[in-house]
């Protein structure tokens, strides 16, 4: 019985890692810009798919990894300057419209520079299961929880410690009082689109080697990381992985204890009833508004 | 003046040319039209790893033909139109092809919500359609002008209980996509599976993109009894299925689907899809069939044709839309023409046709024509297939 809990806790925390550094990414770019990017889950498909066909012109993934980051993160810019930054002081909504195009245009194009099927990455530790008291986990899923734990370390940094992230917090507070300090609001834009596709390559690099990848891995990954950070709050690390483990232990405790048919029902029942009592997530502030 | 030159002109003109067509009435381009065989196929989107091959499949192969000369010293003319599977896109693209292009013949519908949404359009305009789709309501009813060329999941069903029961096995338990193929093909194995005296102890689901499945698995395990595994589902799940079936040491037979009979299921799943077994098409094991098999011509030459053109693997949906095209033009060939009601009198009498599927024997009231011996039974051994049966 310990041994069946266990593994459905095991199975929930391997998704729940997933979700949670699929959700990270959401929150650069909406702490910059208060944007939604709808293309994050695409920059998570561009590293994987990046790194697999790295590896398979012979490089080494320690080399290969690098290089795929690099490449999103220059995808990142080129979306920030190209497609949103054209857009001018245009609304939230209108550069969030923008983005959801972007990830089509993006998903297409690596549809005709890849191709259609699925690849795997080969695991970065092995695939012998790590046994706890009659439950399994593969050693990958530890891989994707420590790469959360660095990502949240390394975000709360960036944003509590470094005038970089500081900028970017005061730009998402008052773009025109930015400006006004000497916050230069374009660079931070590209910036902080950089970060967030190289942040987001990484996640999808970490857990290809679990979910697999293809041209259009982004869609799932993309839309249960919103779920995971939208749980948590938007624009807070930590709530993203906490949210993230919510969504994913849930889904894992259902599909073990009620059915494996409503499993997506209950993850979904348990955002909206935490939405409707918290509005800005587990651990997103009360936004007030300055007058 | 001038106006009455030009018009004389025009006539003189027109006059030649009713003249040089009575002095060669056989004049190719002029006196047989060609055939024209319309596809509506999923190249893009979702479905686009069964739509792009059957694309490429056509076209080549309809080139090909009309290098040799075509059938009955006619052209064929392919359109090919992307429904990015989309099922209202099929439905106006097959109006399409009937009202605007005046096909002769439908291909097409890579997938089964596809068909399904293109049928009724080919049944009232009365022209032979042949979907490249599985399930078996394509063709169950029976629908006078609809043929399809894959295997049903029912069939791939009847393969694998055949040979849990061979095992001496008789409890199975069920993992299934909830969507589409596999939702459809547990339903046909749920219908199956007393005919085969096996019985069903657990039945869980799991949706298409999901990364971890352990919980499932974990119940299938506990179920009391369970002394096999049947997963129906294609992509990437059925590869996660045998991941995390290694992962919990379950040392149960694991069977999977023909859905995903080929080598890239192999390379996902890893060593931990040592020992699965599957029922597969000829074509996936061209190589190892016996050279007695009455598809080893078949299969090999048309899996080295389309590898040497494309360079990627022959898949088995490829081998559906190679089917379908050679039914359509060898009825076409025997009704001497492509009167509707003549094709599609003679795609329904299809006998002994040998395709990459299996051997084909059509009739009234079987529309696909094959039976589960165009199946083998294969397992998975050191990476690659082993012929069973």
């Amino acid at each position: 019985m310990t041994s069946t809990f266990l593994q459905f806790l095991f199975s929930g925390l391997t998704l729940g890692a997933i979700y949670a550094l699929a959700g990270l990414g959401f929150s650069i770019i909406y702490n910059a810009s208060h944007v939604i990017n709808f293309a994050q889950g695409e920059f998570l498909m561009i590293g994987a798919m990046a790194t697999v066909s790295l590896v398979g012109l012979g490089l080494p993934l320690e080399l290969a990894i690098p290089l795929a980051v690099a490449i999103a993160a220059a995808v990142g810019v080129a979306l920030a300057r190209f497609a949103v930054v054209p857009a001018g002081d245009a609304s939230v909504v209108t550069v969030i419209i923008i983005t959801i195009g972007a990830s089509i245009l993006l998903r297409g194009v690596a549809q005709v520079v890849w191709d259609k099927e699925f690849h795997a990455l080969p695991a970065f530790s092995g695939t012998v299961p790590i046994s706890v008291l009659g439950a399994t986990m593969l050693p990958q899923s530890l891989w994707v929880m420590g790469v959360s734990l660095a990502a949240i370390l390394a975000l709360g940094w960036f944003f509590g410690r470094t005038m970089a992230g500081k900028a970017m917090l005061a730009v998402s507070y008052s773009r025109l009082g930015a400006q006004l300090v000497g916050v230069p609001i374009r660079r931070v834009l590209l910036t902080s689109f950089a970060l967030s596709a190289g942040l987001g390559a990484i996640g999808g690099i970490v857990v290809a080697p679990i979910t697999f990848t293809s041209y259009e891995a982004g869609v799932m990954l993309g839309l249960k990381g919103f779920s995971a950070a939208v749980l948590g709050g938007l624009g807070n690390g930590l709530g993203a992985v906490l949210g993230g483990l919510v969504v994913g232990i849930a889904e894992a405790m259902s599909a073990g204890y009620l059915s494996s048919a409503y499993k997506d029902a209950t993850a979904f029942v348990i955002i909206l009833v935490v939405l409707f009592f918290l509005p800005n997530g587990l651990l997103g502030h009360k936004g007030s508004e300055r007058v | 003046m001038k106006a009455y030159g030009s018009g004389l002109r025009t006539t003189l003109g027109a006059g030649a040319l009713a003249l040089a067509l009575v002095l060669h009435p056989t004049a190719p381009d002029a006196a047989e039209p060609p055939i024209k065989i319309g596809a509506v196929l999923s190249v893009t989107g979702g479905a686009s790893f069964l739509g792009d091959p059957e694309k490429k499949v056509l076209e080549l192969f309809v080139d090909r033909i009309n290098k040799d000369g075509g059938v009955k010293g006619r052209k064929l003319q392919l359109t090919v139109y992307d429904d990015g599977g989309a099922a209202d896109k099929a439905a106006s693209f097959t109006k399409r092809l009937i009202d605007s292009d005046g096909v002769d013949i439908i291909i097409g519908g890579t997938t089964t919500a596809t068909t399904m949404a293109a049928v009724p359009l080919a049944e009232k305009a009365e022209i032979p359609f042949i979907s490249l789709a599985g399930a078996v309501v394509i063709v169950e009813p029976v629908k006078k002008w609809v043929f399809k060329t894959p295997h049903t999941d029912r069939l791939a069903a009847e393969k694998v209980f055949a040979d849990v029961k061979k095992r001496g096995l008789s409890k199975v338990a069920l993992i299934s996509e909830d969507a589409g193929f596999g939702k459809s093909g547990h339903d046909q194995s749920v219908l199956v599976a007393k005919d085969f005296g096996i019985e069903i102890v657990a039945d869980e689901v799991y949706s298409p993109k999901d990364s971890d499945v352990t919980a499932q698995l974990t119940r299938l395990r506990n179920a009391p009894g369970v002394q096999a595994v049947f997963n129906f589902g294609f992509g990437q799940g059925p590869a996660i299925v045998t991941r995390n079936y290694q992962q919990l040491g379950i040392t149960l037979p694991l069977y999977q689907s023909h859905g995903v009979a080929s080598k890239e299921y192999i390379k996902l799943a890893g060593p931990a899809s040592e020992g699965v077994r599957l029922p597969a098409s000829g074509l996936v094991i061209a190589d190892q069939l016996p050279a007695a098999d009455p598809q080893k011509a078949v299969v090999t030459t048309f899996k080295k044709t389309y590898e040497d053109t494309y360079r990627m693997e022959a898949s088995a949906f490829a081998g559906h839309a190679y089917d379908g095209l050679l039914i359509a033009l060898a009825a076409i060939d025997r009704a001497g023409g492509t009167d509707k009601v003549k094709v599609r009198d003679e795609i329904e009498k299809t006998a002994n046709f040998v395709g990459t599927g299996g051997v084909v024997t059509m009739s009234a009231k079987d529309h696909m024509g094959l039976t589960p011996d165009a199946f083998h039974m294969v397992e998975v051994r050191k990476g690659d297939w082993a012929l069973l049966d």
